[in-house]
């Protein structure tokens, strides 16, 4: 019975990452790209779906890797996710380099590309401060509600900015994969009590 | 939920907007200003490629991108002004240089030329345009597309001496 639980659970995971690759991968428009540009897509596709894991990882939902188990998994994805971003934003420096200078510069046209730049830089931060954790001396409050703050930033900015997009994600997969990965971010924070303890602890 | 809250978001700025607009129309009476320059859009210049030659279609064709010239102020339209037009489409990227060419505007200030269907890129199905010649001021168009299954576009320009 456990055994059927954490093959649900794990295959129904597997599935919101796979369906929204798997349609995404029948998207007309990739025929009109070419490999840099639909590699560039994808990396920011996975990104989206390493997200999904992150905040599951970090409180221990994932069965067979709990608590410290899945710390460190969480580690392992949010370095994956900041190399899936690196290429996501190299690929499209390659295919169009004045449109990747207006959105680092936030002068873009699309409101879309500024969510996405604000979304990496978040980030970049948040990777930054889990890499520097024993270096910066923060309480151990205090850095999990900076590196949480980040996180949500992430989440609310990638959202926002695959939502907005008209590219090779297909709609109803694209929004699925969004709400989940709200959804796990808002579960995770509550549970964690990042913020009321938080406060408390810092009195 | 974020697309709720981003329509709330859309909801303050259209309503803030709308009251600002009110506002100083109170304040502002009308004038006859005549036609006011077009000014050049954000991201209108990317990808450009200066001096792409005046062509009778783009590629394959198949999509209309037409428009029309005309001169700031009196509103005149502007004969044999030279367009330039590029744009991500099914033959290729806005980078590459057989996605660019040209063309002139007629007596009536009016141009049109045929390239491959527009397709979505960078999130956005998009064309570009130019006027580059240097008699007005350069100015650069970057027109969207309502849905990215039309078959035209259409882009106007009011151009202002240089």
């Amino acid at each position: 019975m456990r055994r059927l639980r954490m093959a649900l659970i794990w295959g129904g995971f597997t599935a919101a990452l796979a369906v929204p690759i798997a349609a995404a991968a029948t998207s007309p428009l990739l025929a009109w790209r070419d490999p840099v540009y639909v590699a560039a897509g994808f990396a920011g596709i996975v990104a989206m779906g390493l997200l999904l894991f992150q905040p599951l990882l970090a409180v221990g939902y994932l069965p067979g890797l709990a608590a410290l188990r899945g710390r460190r998994v969480h580690r392992w994805t949010g370095g994956a996710l900041v190399a899936a971003i690196v290429v996501h934003v190299s690929g499209l420096w390659i295919t169009s380099p004045p449109d990747v200078v207006d959105a680092l510069t936030f002068t873009s046209p699309t409101p879309f590309s500024a969510w996405g730049v604000i979304a990496m830089w978040a980030l970049f931060a948040a990777a930054l401060l889990a890499a520097g954790r024993r270096r910066v001396r923060l309480r151990w409050r205090t850095w999990r509600l900076a590196h949480t703050s980040l996180a949500v930033v992430v989440v609310i900015g990638s959202v926002a900015h695959a939502l907005l997009i008209e590219g090779t994600m297909e709609t109803l997969s694209k929004a699925g994969l969004c709400m989940l990965v709200v959804a796990a971010t808002a579960k995770a924070l509550v549970d964690l009590r990042v913020w009321s303890s938080g406060a408390n602890a810092n009195r | 939920m974020t697309a709720v809250l981003f329509n709330r978001r859309t909801l303050l700025a259209a309503s803030g907007a709308a009251l600002v607009t009110g506002a100083s129309g109170l304040r502002v009476p009308a004038r006859a200003q005549g036609v006011s320059p077009t000014p050049t859009m954000r991201g209108g210049s990317n990808n450009y490629r200066p001096g792409a030659p005046i062509v009778k279609r783009i590629g394959g064709g198949g999509f209309w991108m037409s428009g029309t010239v005309r001169r700031a102020g009196d509103g005149a339209p502007l004969a044999g002004q030279r367009i330039q037009i590029w744009a991500h489409t099914t033959e290729g990227h806005e980078r590459d240089w057989h996605s660019h060419g040209a063309t002139l505007t007629d007596e009536n200030g009016v141009f049109r030329l045929e390239m491959p269907q527009i397709v979505p890129a960078f999130g956005q199905a998009h064309g570009h345009l130019a006027y580059d010649s240097g008699d007005f001021k350069t100015v650069f168009l970057r027109p969207v597309m309502a849905s990215s299954k039309d078959t035209s576009l259409e882009a106007h320009f009011v151009l202002q001496p240089a």
